[in-house]
């Protein structure tokens, strides 16, 4: 193993390295950090920037951005906040559906976003941080006709209507956070089909090269819809938990989260190029992002320095990335003329 | 050999200019002579334009020098190189559409009154320049909104704004022109060289060269192979010089009467237009067999590649019959041609056949991972992995291991991955762009015996090749393709150079 092998080595694992350093330095900062109680509200913070950063993953893989997910967790919220409330009216009656129901239409909104995002950027040629970002004002408008503007309260359901059992979201099962047993469960799902499916392994091409990836066979076009309907999945379900966890919603929940999904996935060594990325790298950046959040709470850091801490983290991270990048390119090289 | 009276403006010695993997241009010594149209002509990559490319200071030479009137210089740039009066035309264009004619023409060189654009001044020139060019266009037109042959006539115009221009290099600057902007452009440049400015002309259009060259330089290899003048030679020389006939590879010699043997592909009339007129193919008709090797000849354009495009599905305007196991086929999507057993190597390996992001494994598995999967969608990795191994010793990539990055391997091994991938699809027809590009001989025998390898198995190969040597050592029938046109179908003892040759410039009417 040479000084390079060495260097790539830690290069590799260095997300999990900061990780591990974080949680250290918060522990001796603050007592209060490393106790079974605050890991879990970390957790629980983690899982909504962890689930949106898994589907910005795959984005972010085929070389594309989707902006529209902080808006689609605010849609997905209300929607399923109006039909607990309100029910669904038409031709005067009224229906209200049972809780499995409605998220099942949560989720289906959120998977309706993506494909429509997906085909205008493949069959119109729309550049992704265009088409989504104008979805990403669409879905917040949405969200704020569904009320008004106005909050849905008390998410509760009636038991003569048969929709309660919605704040089970946001709540623990056996001491253990609903909200991270759904990011466990998507995470293994996503991590298994990017690299164990054949639709994995067309992603990853089509975000390295996409030109010769269509040569080889690689359906192009479907690929990219079916990434962002993922993602639109992932959003809806994210709402579904925040507006649980609060047991209200309110149509400017998720705004900028579309920013925390990026940043989770870049600091996980995601590429915005294309072609590379991890959901394990992903769930450890969101991890990095909340373990500084709240831990810098914690800590009495006032909330602009956050501001200006995460800013840091994300750049340093980009820095680190590209480095790694051209020590592979350079290794790459060099076996290339030691094969000759 | 040229004339020892005519004055040497600019000359470059021995120069090389390695790439990783390959070398480019290998002791290259040129001249280019004062007032005269030095004409460059060699296929894609035999090294002219990147010669050009350091000439105009884009690039510097790995080895070499240049001399200036007989004074050393080295250009560190392209302003550098426009200081001493040198410009070079490229064959894309570097215009800005988004502005107009005048702000192109002053880009980077602008006149100012106060400290200000003195648009004024501007205009007037560009009128004047345009007015020498015999080209009356508003200057205030945005260039996007121009054809690209009126593009082509800006970009010129632009150059000979350099003050104190010396040298024009010009890289195909015909290839979108009409005739007519031809022969103004002719007309131009025998103006220029009144004047004593040197032209560089890099063209693949052979009647042209004749009409307006004095000197012609040949490239093969990144070598310079021959230069005379033009009033000493023809075109069948200059074909000959450009193909060569150093090298030779042993003949393939199966005796079989194909004849006799079953048709997998018949292609029959298949015609291809090409945007503003013309065609790309015009009605090209020929057979396959099983287990032939049907050689494709053609000078560069001559609508080689585009064969290809149209049978995989990426040239949906085409029209004619494609006729598979005798039955007629509709053309469909990449996938859908991958699927009905055609398989496609694909000219320019790093653009269109490798992704350079993954690593061997799945470079070569890519075309057929859909196929290794379990009851859960999974892949199997065990299936895959066992399936990429066979091919990895069928073609023999040399590779210690196979989750290396792409990049790590030799040019030749690279080639033999997109080779595989390919063949991993299990297709019975493959075809084959210039499957020897840019990879060393040893690895070139290697290609060839993969391709008899695969014959024998009864696949059929079409194989477009632009080396006479190779494509008449490897094919047992070749047709020739000039300027879109079939021109001949050789077999047997009619496989020659001198045939080949012939036939492909038959094409050109001039």
């Amino acid at each position: 193993m040479n000084k390079n092998d060495v260097i790539m080595t830690i290069l590799k694992g260095r997300t999990l390295i900061v990780l591990t350093l974080l949680v250290i330095f918060f522990s001796c900062a603050s007592e209060s950090f490393f106790t079974s109680q605050s890991l879990l509200l970390i957790a629980k913070h983690v899982a909504l920037y962890g689930i949106l950063g898994i589907g910005m993953t795959y984005v972010l893989v085929t070389g594309g951005i989707d902006l529209s997910v902080g808006s689609v967790v605010g849609l997905s919220g209300m929607i399923a906040g109006l039909l607990i409330n309100h029910g669904f009216t038409m031709f005067g009656y009224t229906f209200y559906f049972s809780v499995p129901v409605i998220v099942l239409i949560a989720i289906f909104i959120g998977v309706i976003v993506g494909f429509i995002n997906g085909i205008i950027i493949t069959k119109f040629a729309v550049a992704p941080f265009i088409a989504t970002l104008g979805m990403m004002y669409i879905a917040r408008g949405a969200a704020n006709l569904t009320s008004n503007g106005a909050t849905f309260p008390n998410l509760v359901g009636k038991e003569a209507l048969g929709n309660t059992g919605f704040e089970i979201f946001g709540r623990d099962i056996a001491g253990f956070p609903v909200a991270v047993m759904i990011l466990i469960i998507i995470a293994i799902v996503a991590a298994m089909v990017l690299r164990k499916t054949p639709f994995g392994w067309h992603i990853l091409a089509i975000g390295g090269n996409e030109r010769a990836a269509k040569l080889s066979g690689v359906h192009v076009d479907n690929d990219k819809i079916m990434v962002y309907m993922f993602s639109g999945a992932c959003a809806a379900v994210v709402g579904i938990i925040a507006t649980s966890q609060l047991v209200a919603s309110h149509p400017m929940t998720g705004n900028t989260w579309e920013m925390n999904a990026i940043a989770a996935a870049v600091l996980g060594g995601t590429s915005l190029m294309g072609g590379v990325g991890t959901i394990v790298g992903t769930v450890i950046g969101a991890f990095i992002i909340g373990v500084i959040s709240d831990g810098m709470v914690m800590c009495g850091v006032s909330e602009f320095w956050q501001m200006i801490i995460k800013g840091l983290v994300i750049v340093l991270a980009v820095i680190i990335d590209q480095y790694q990048r051209s020590l592979q390119a350079r290794m790459a090289l060099q076996a290339r003329n030691e094969n000759k | 050999m040229s004339n020892e009276k005519d004055e040497i403006y600019l000359h470059a010695e021995k120069i090389d200019k390695i790439y990783p993997g390959t070398k480019a241009l290998d002791q290259v010594s040129f001249d280019i002579k004062r007032g005269k149209v030095n004409v460059l002509i060699g296929e894609n990559g035999a090294g002219k334009s990147t010669l050009m490319r350091i000439i105009a200071g884009i690039e510097k030479p790995s080895a070499g020098k240049l001399y200036l009137q007989g004074k050393e210089v080295e250009f560190d740039s392209t302003v550098d190189a426009r200081s001493h009066g040198i410009a070079i035309i490229h064959q894309e264009l570097c215009l800005f559409p988004n502005m107009t004619v005048f702000q192109n023409l002053f880009m980077s060189s602008e006149r100012t009154k106060n400290g200000f654009l003195d648009d004024a001044e501007h205009r007037k020139l560009a009128k004047q320049v345009l007015a020498r060019l015999n080209y009356p266009i508003d200057p205030d037109t945005m260039v996007g909104a121009l054809r690209v042959g009126q593009q082509q006539m800006i970009e010129i115009a632009r150059n000979l704004l350099i003050p104190n221009l010396k040298i024009l290099i010009m890289d195909e600057p015909t290839s979108s022109l009409s005739e007519q902007e031809v022969d103004v452009l002719f007309n131009i440049m025998r103006e220029l060289t009144a004047t004593g400015i040197s032209i560089v002309y890099i063209s693949h259009r052979l009647e042209e060269l004749m009409r307006i060259g004095d000197f012609v330089t040949i490239f093969r290899d990144g070598k310079l192979v021959a230069d005379a003048a033009v009033k000493d030679i023809d075109v069948p020389w200059i074909v000959k010089q450009m193909v060569g006939e150093g090298k030779s590879y042993p003949k393939r010699d199966e005796a079989v009467d194909w004849e006799k043997t079953e048709k997998v592909l018949e292609i029959k009339d298949l015609t291809l237009p090409k945007n503003g007129g013309g065609y790309l193919l015009n009605k090209v008709s020929f057979d396959l067999h099983r287990g032939e090797v049907l050689g494709i000849y053609g000078l560069l354009g001559a609508g080689r590649t585009e064969i290809f495009e149209c049978i995989m599905g990426m040239r949906p305007t085409h029209t004619g019959d494609v006729i598979l196991n005798g039955e007629k086929i509709t053309i469909g999507s990449v996938p859908e041609q991958i699927s009905k057993g055609f398989a496609w190597l694909p000219e320019d390996r790093q653009r269109d056949g490798l992704i350079q992001t993954m690593n061997i494994d799945k470079n070569i598995a890519l075309s057929n991972v859909g196929k290794y999967i379990n009851g859960l969608g999974l892949i199997d990795k065990s299936r895959e992995s066992a399936a990429t191994d066979e091919m990895i010793k069928d073609v023999h990539i040399k590779v210690a291991d196979k989750e290396l990055p792409i990049l790590s391997l030799s040019g030749g091994n690279q080639q033999k991955v997109v080779f595989a991938k390919g063949a991993l699809t299990n297709p019975q027809i493959m075809l084959l762009d210039e499957p020897s590009r840019g990879i060393d001989i040893g690895a070139k025998t290697e290609i060839f015996n993969l391709i008899y390898q695969y014959a024998k198995k009864g696949v059929s190969l079409l194989v477009v090749s632009s080396e006479l040597e190779e494509i008449i050592a490897i094919a047992d029938r070749i047709i020739v393709l000039s300027n879109g046109i079939k021109t001949a179908e050789l077999t047997g003892s009619d496989i020659t150079q001198d045939n080949l040759v012939k036939a492909s410039y038959m094409g050109h009417k001039h």
